[in-house]
């Protein structure tokens, strides 16, 4: 694989979690359990919009043949998708909502530290550009994940479930394949193993304080990285991709 | 049943060392959640550099019915006004 293909497929990756985490939010509009926090999560989406208009722009000039950002994820088959399978997780209720994005923006927080000092110019610069809105989305999350933990019984019994079902999802989180070594080599890619400590301890502590017990690491869901999903992305890109798949010559 | 939590008021500073101006309210339950409420209903597209958020309950107001013993009373005084004055030649501030 040459480094500008490695490349192709790190910036892809990025991009399609950001995509489908940001859809995933994007339902919630208008579903929140209040105006304010309606708001947050709707915000906190359109910061993953924004971002994976930048990885897939980059993406697609890599790529070099001619498709544009948008084609990059209106065209793309579910299998041709790279999201963790953790992104894609529905929104079973407000619980998984906030579990899912406090294990999803922990990882993030550390892996866009690591790219913003990174040798790619044009990836560190998107890095160091949406790290500042993921420490907050890591906060808001996180103060989600105390008030809820040490609420009463009931929020605690739901953020536990959320945490014990979506816990198999977060071992895909830490995988590297060939592309990730060899980016990773050249001074590129950011090291998982590195931020999986970091991320245990970030992860560890808000438990803690939470009052949430951390679920043992038993086994592990995998596939996203070879574009296996769980039944739930289908479904996504089946509604984000209708339009462009019923009227192929539509533009906005 | 009011299923709300508590009422707060917001004020967002536009640009530094500028008054901070009433812009709403929100609903939080402590100060923190106060706060990031505020940010993300009233400064969603990076109109502010600064955010106050206070407990509505907390504010002091003057009520309606008081408003001829507060206000009246400086209206029909127009010596109050300092509109008198001389200003000298060449002064460009008094």
């Amino acid at each position: 694989m040459t480094q500008t293909n490695a490349l192709y497929h790190y910036c892809l990756r990025l991009g399609d979690d950001a995509v489908v985490l940001g859809h995933r939010l994007a339902e919630m509009c208008s579903r929140a359990p209040f105006l304010e926090e309606d708001l947050a999560l709707a915000n906190i989406a359109l910061d993953y919009t924004g971002r994976a208009q930048l990885y897939f722009e980059y993406a697609a000039e890599l790529e070099g043949k001619g498709r544009t950002g948008d084609d990059l994820v209106y065209r793309r088959a579910e299998r041709e998708f790279y999201s963790h399978l953790l992104c894609e997780q529905p929104n079973t209720d407000f619980a998984y909502v906030i579990v899912r994005q406090f294990l999803f923006s922990a990882f993030d927080r550390f892996l866009l530290d690591d790219l913003c000092a990174g040798k790619d110019a044009r990836l560190a610069e998107i890095a160091a550009k949406t790290l500042k809105e993921t420490r907050y989305h890591l906060a808001h999350a996180s103060d989600w994940m105390v008030r809820l933990g040490r609420g009463t019984a009931e929020s605690n019994a739901r953020m536990q479930h959320a945490l014990d079902a979506l816990w198999p999802y977060t071992g895909e989180l830490f995988e590297m394949d060939d592309v990730d070594l060899q980016l990773l080599e050249q001074g590129i890619a950011a090291d998982l193993h590195t931020i999986r400590s970091l991320w245990q301890t970030e992860v560890r502590q808000t438990l803690q304080r939470a009052n949430l017990k951390q679920p043992p690491d038993g086994y592990m869901q995998t596939g996203s990285r070879k574009g296996i999903h769980s039944e739930h992305l289908g479904h996504i890109l089946a509604e984000m991709q209708y339009l462009v798949r019923a009227y192929p010559e539509a533009s906005w | 049943m009011d299923t709300q939590l508590d009422l707060w008021e917001v004020f967002v500073q536009s640009k530094p060392g500028q008054s901070y101006k009433h812009a709403g309210s929100v609903h939080a339950s402590d100060k923190q959640m106060a706060l990031q409420n505020a940010r993300d209903v009233y400064t969603r597209r990076g109109e502010a550099s600064g955010l106050w958020v206070v407990r509505a309950a907390d504010i002091a107001a003057s009520s309606l019915s008081d408003h001829d013993m507060l206000f009246d009373p400086a209206n029909d005084k127009i010596y109050r006004h300092p509109t008198f004055y001389q200003v000298p030649a060449g002064a460009k501030n008094i």
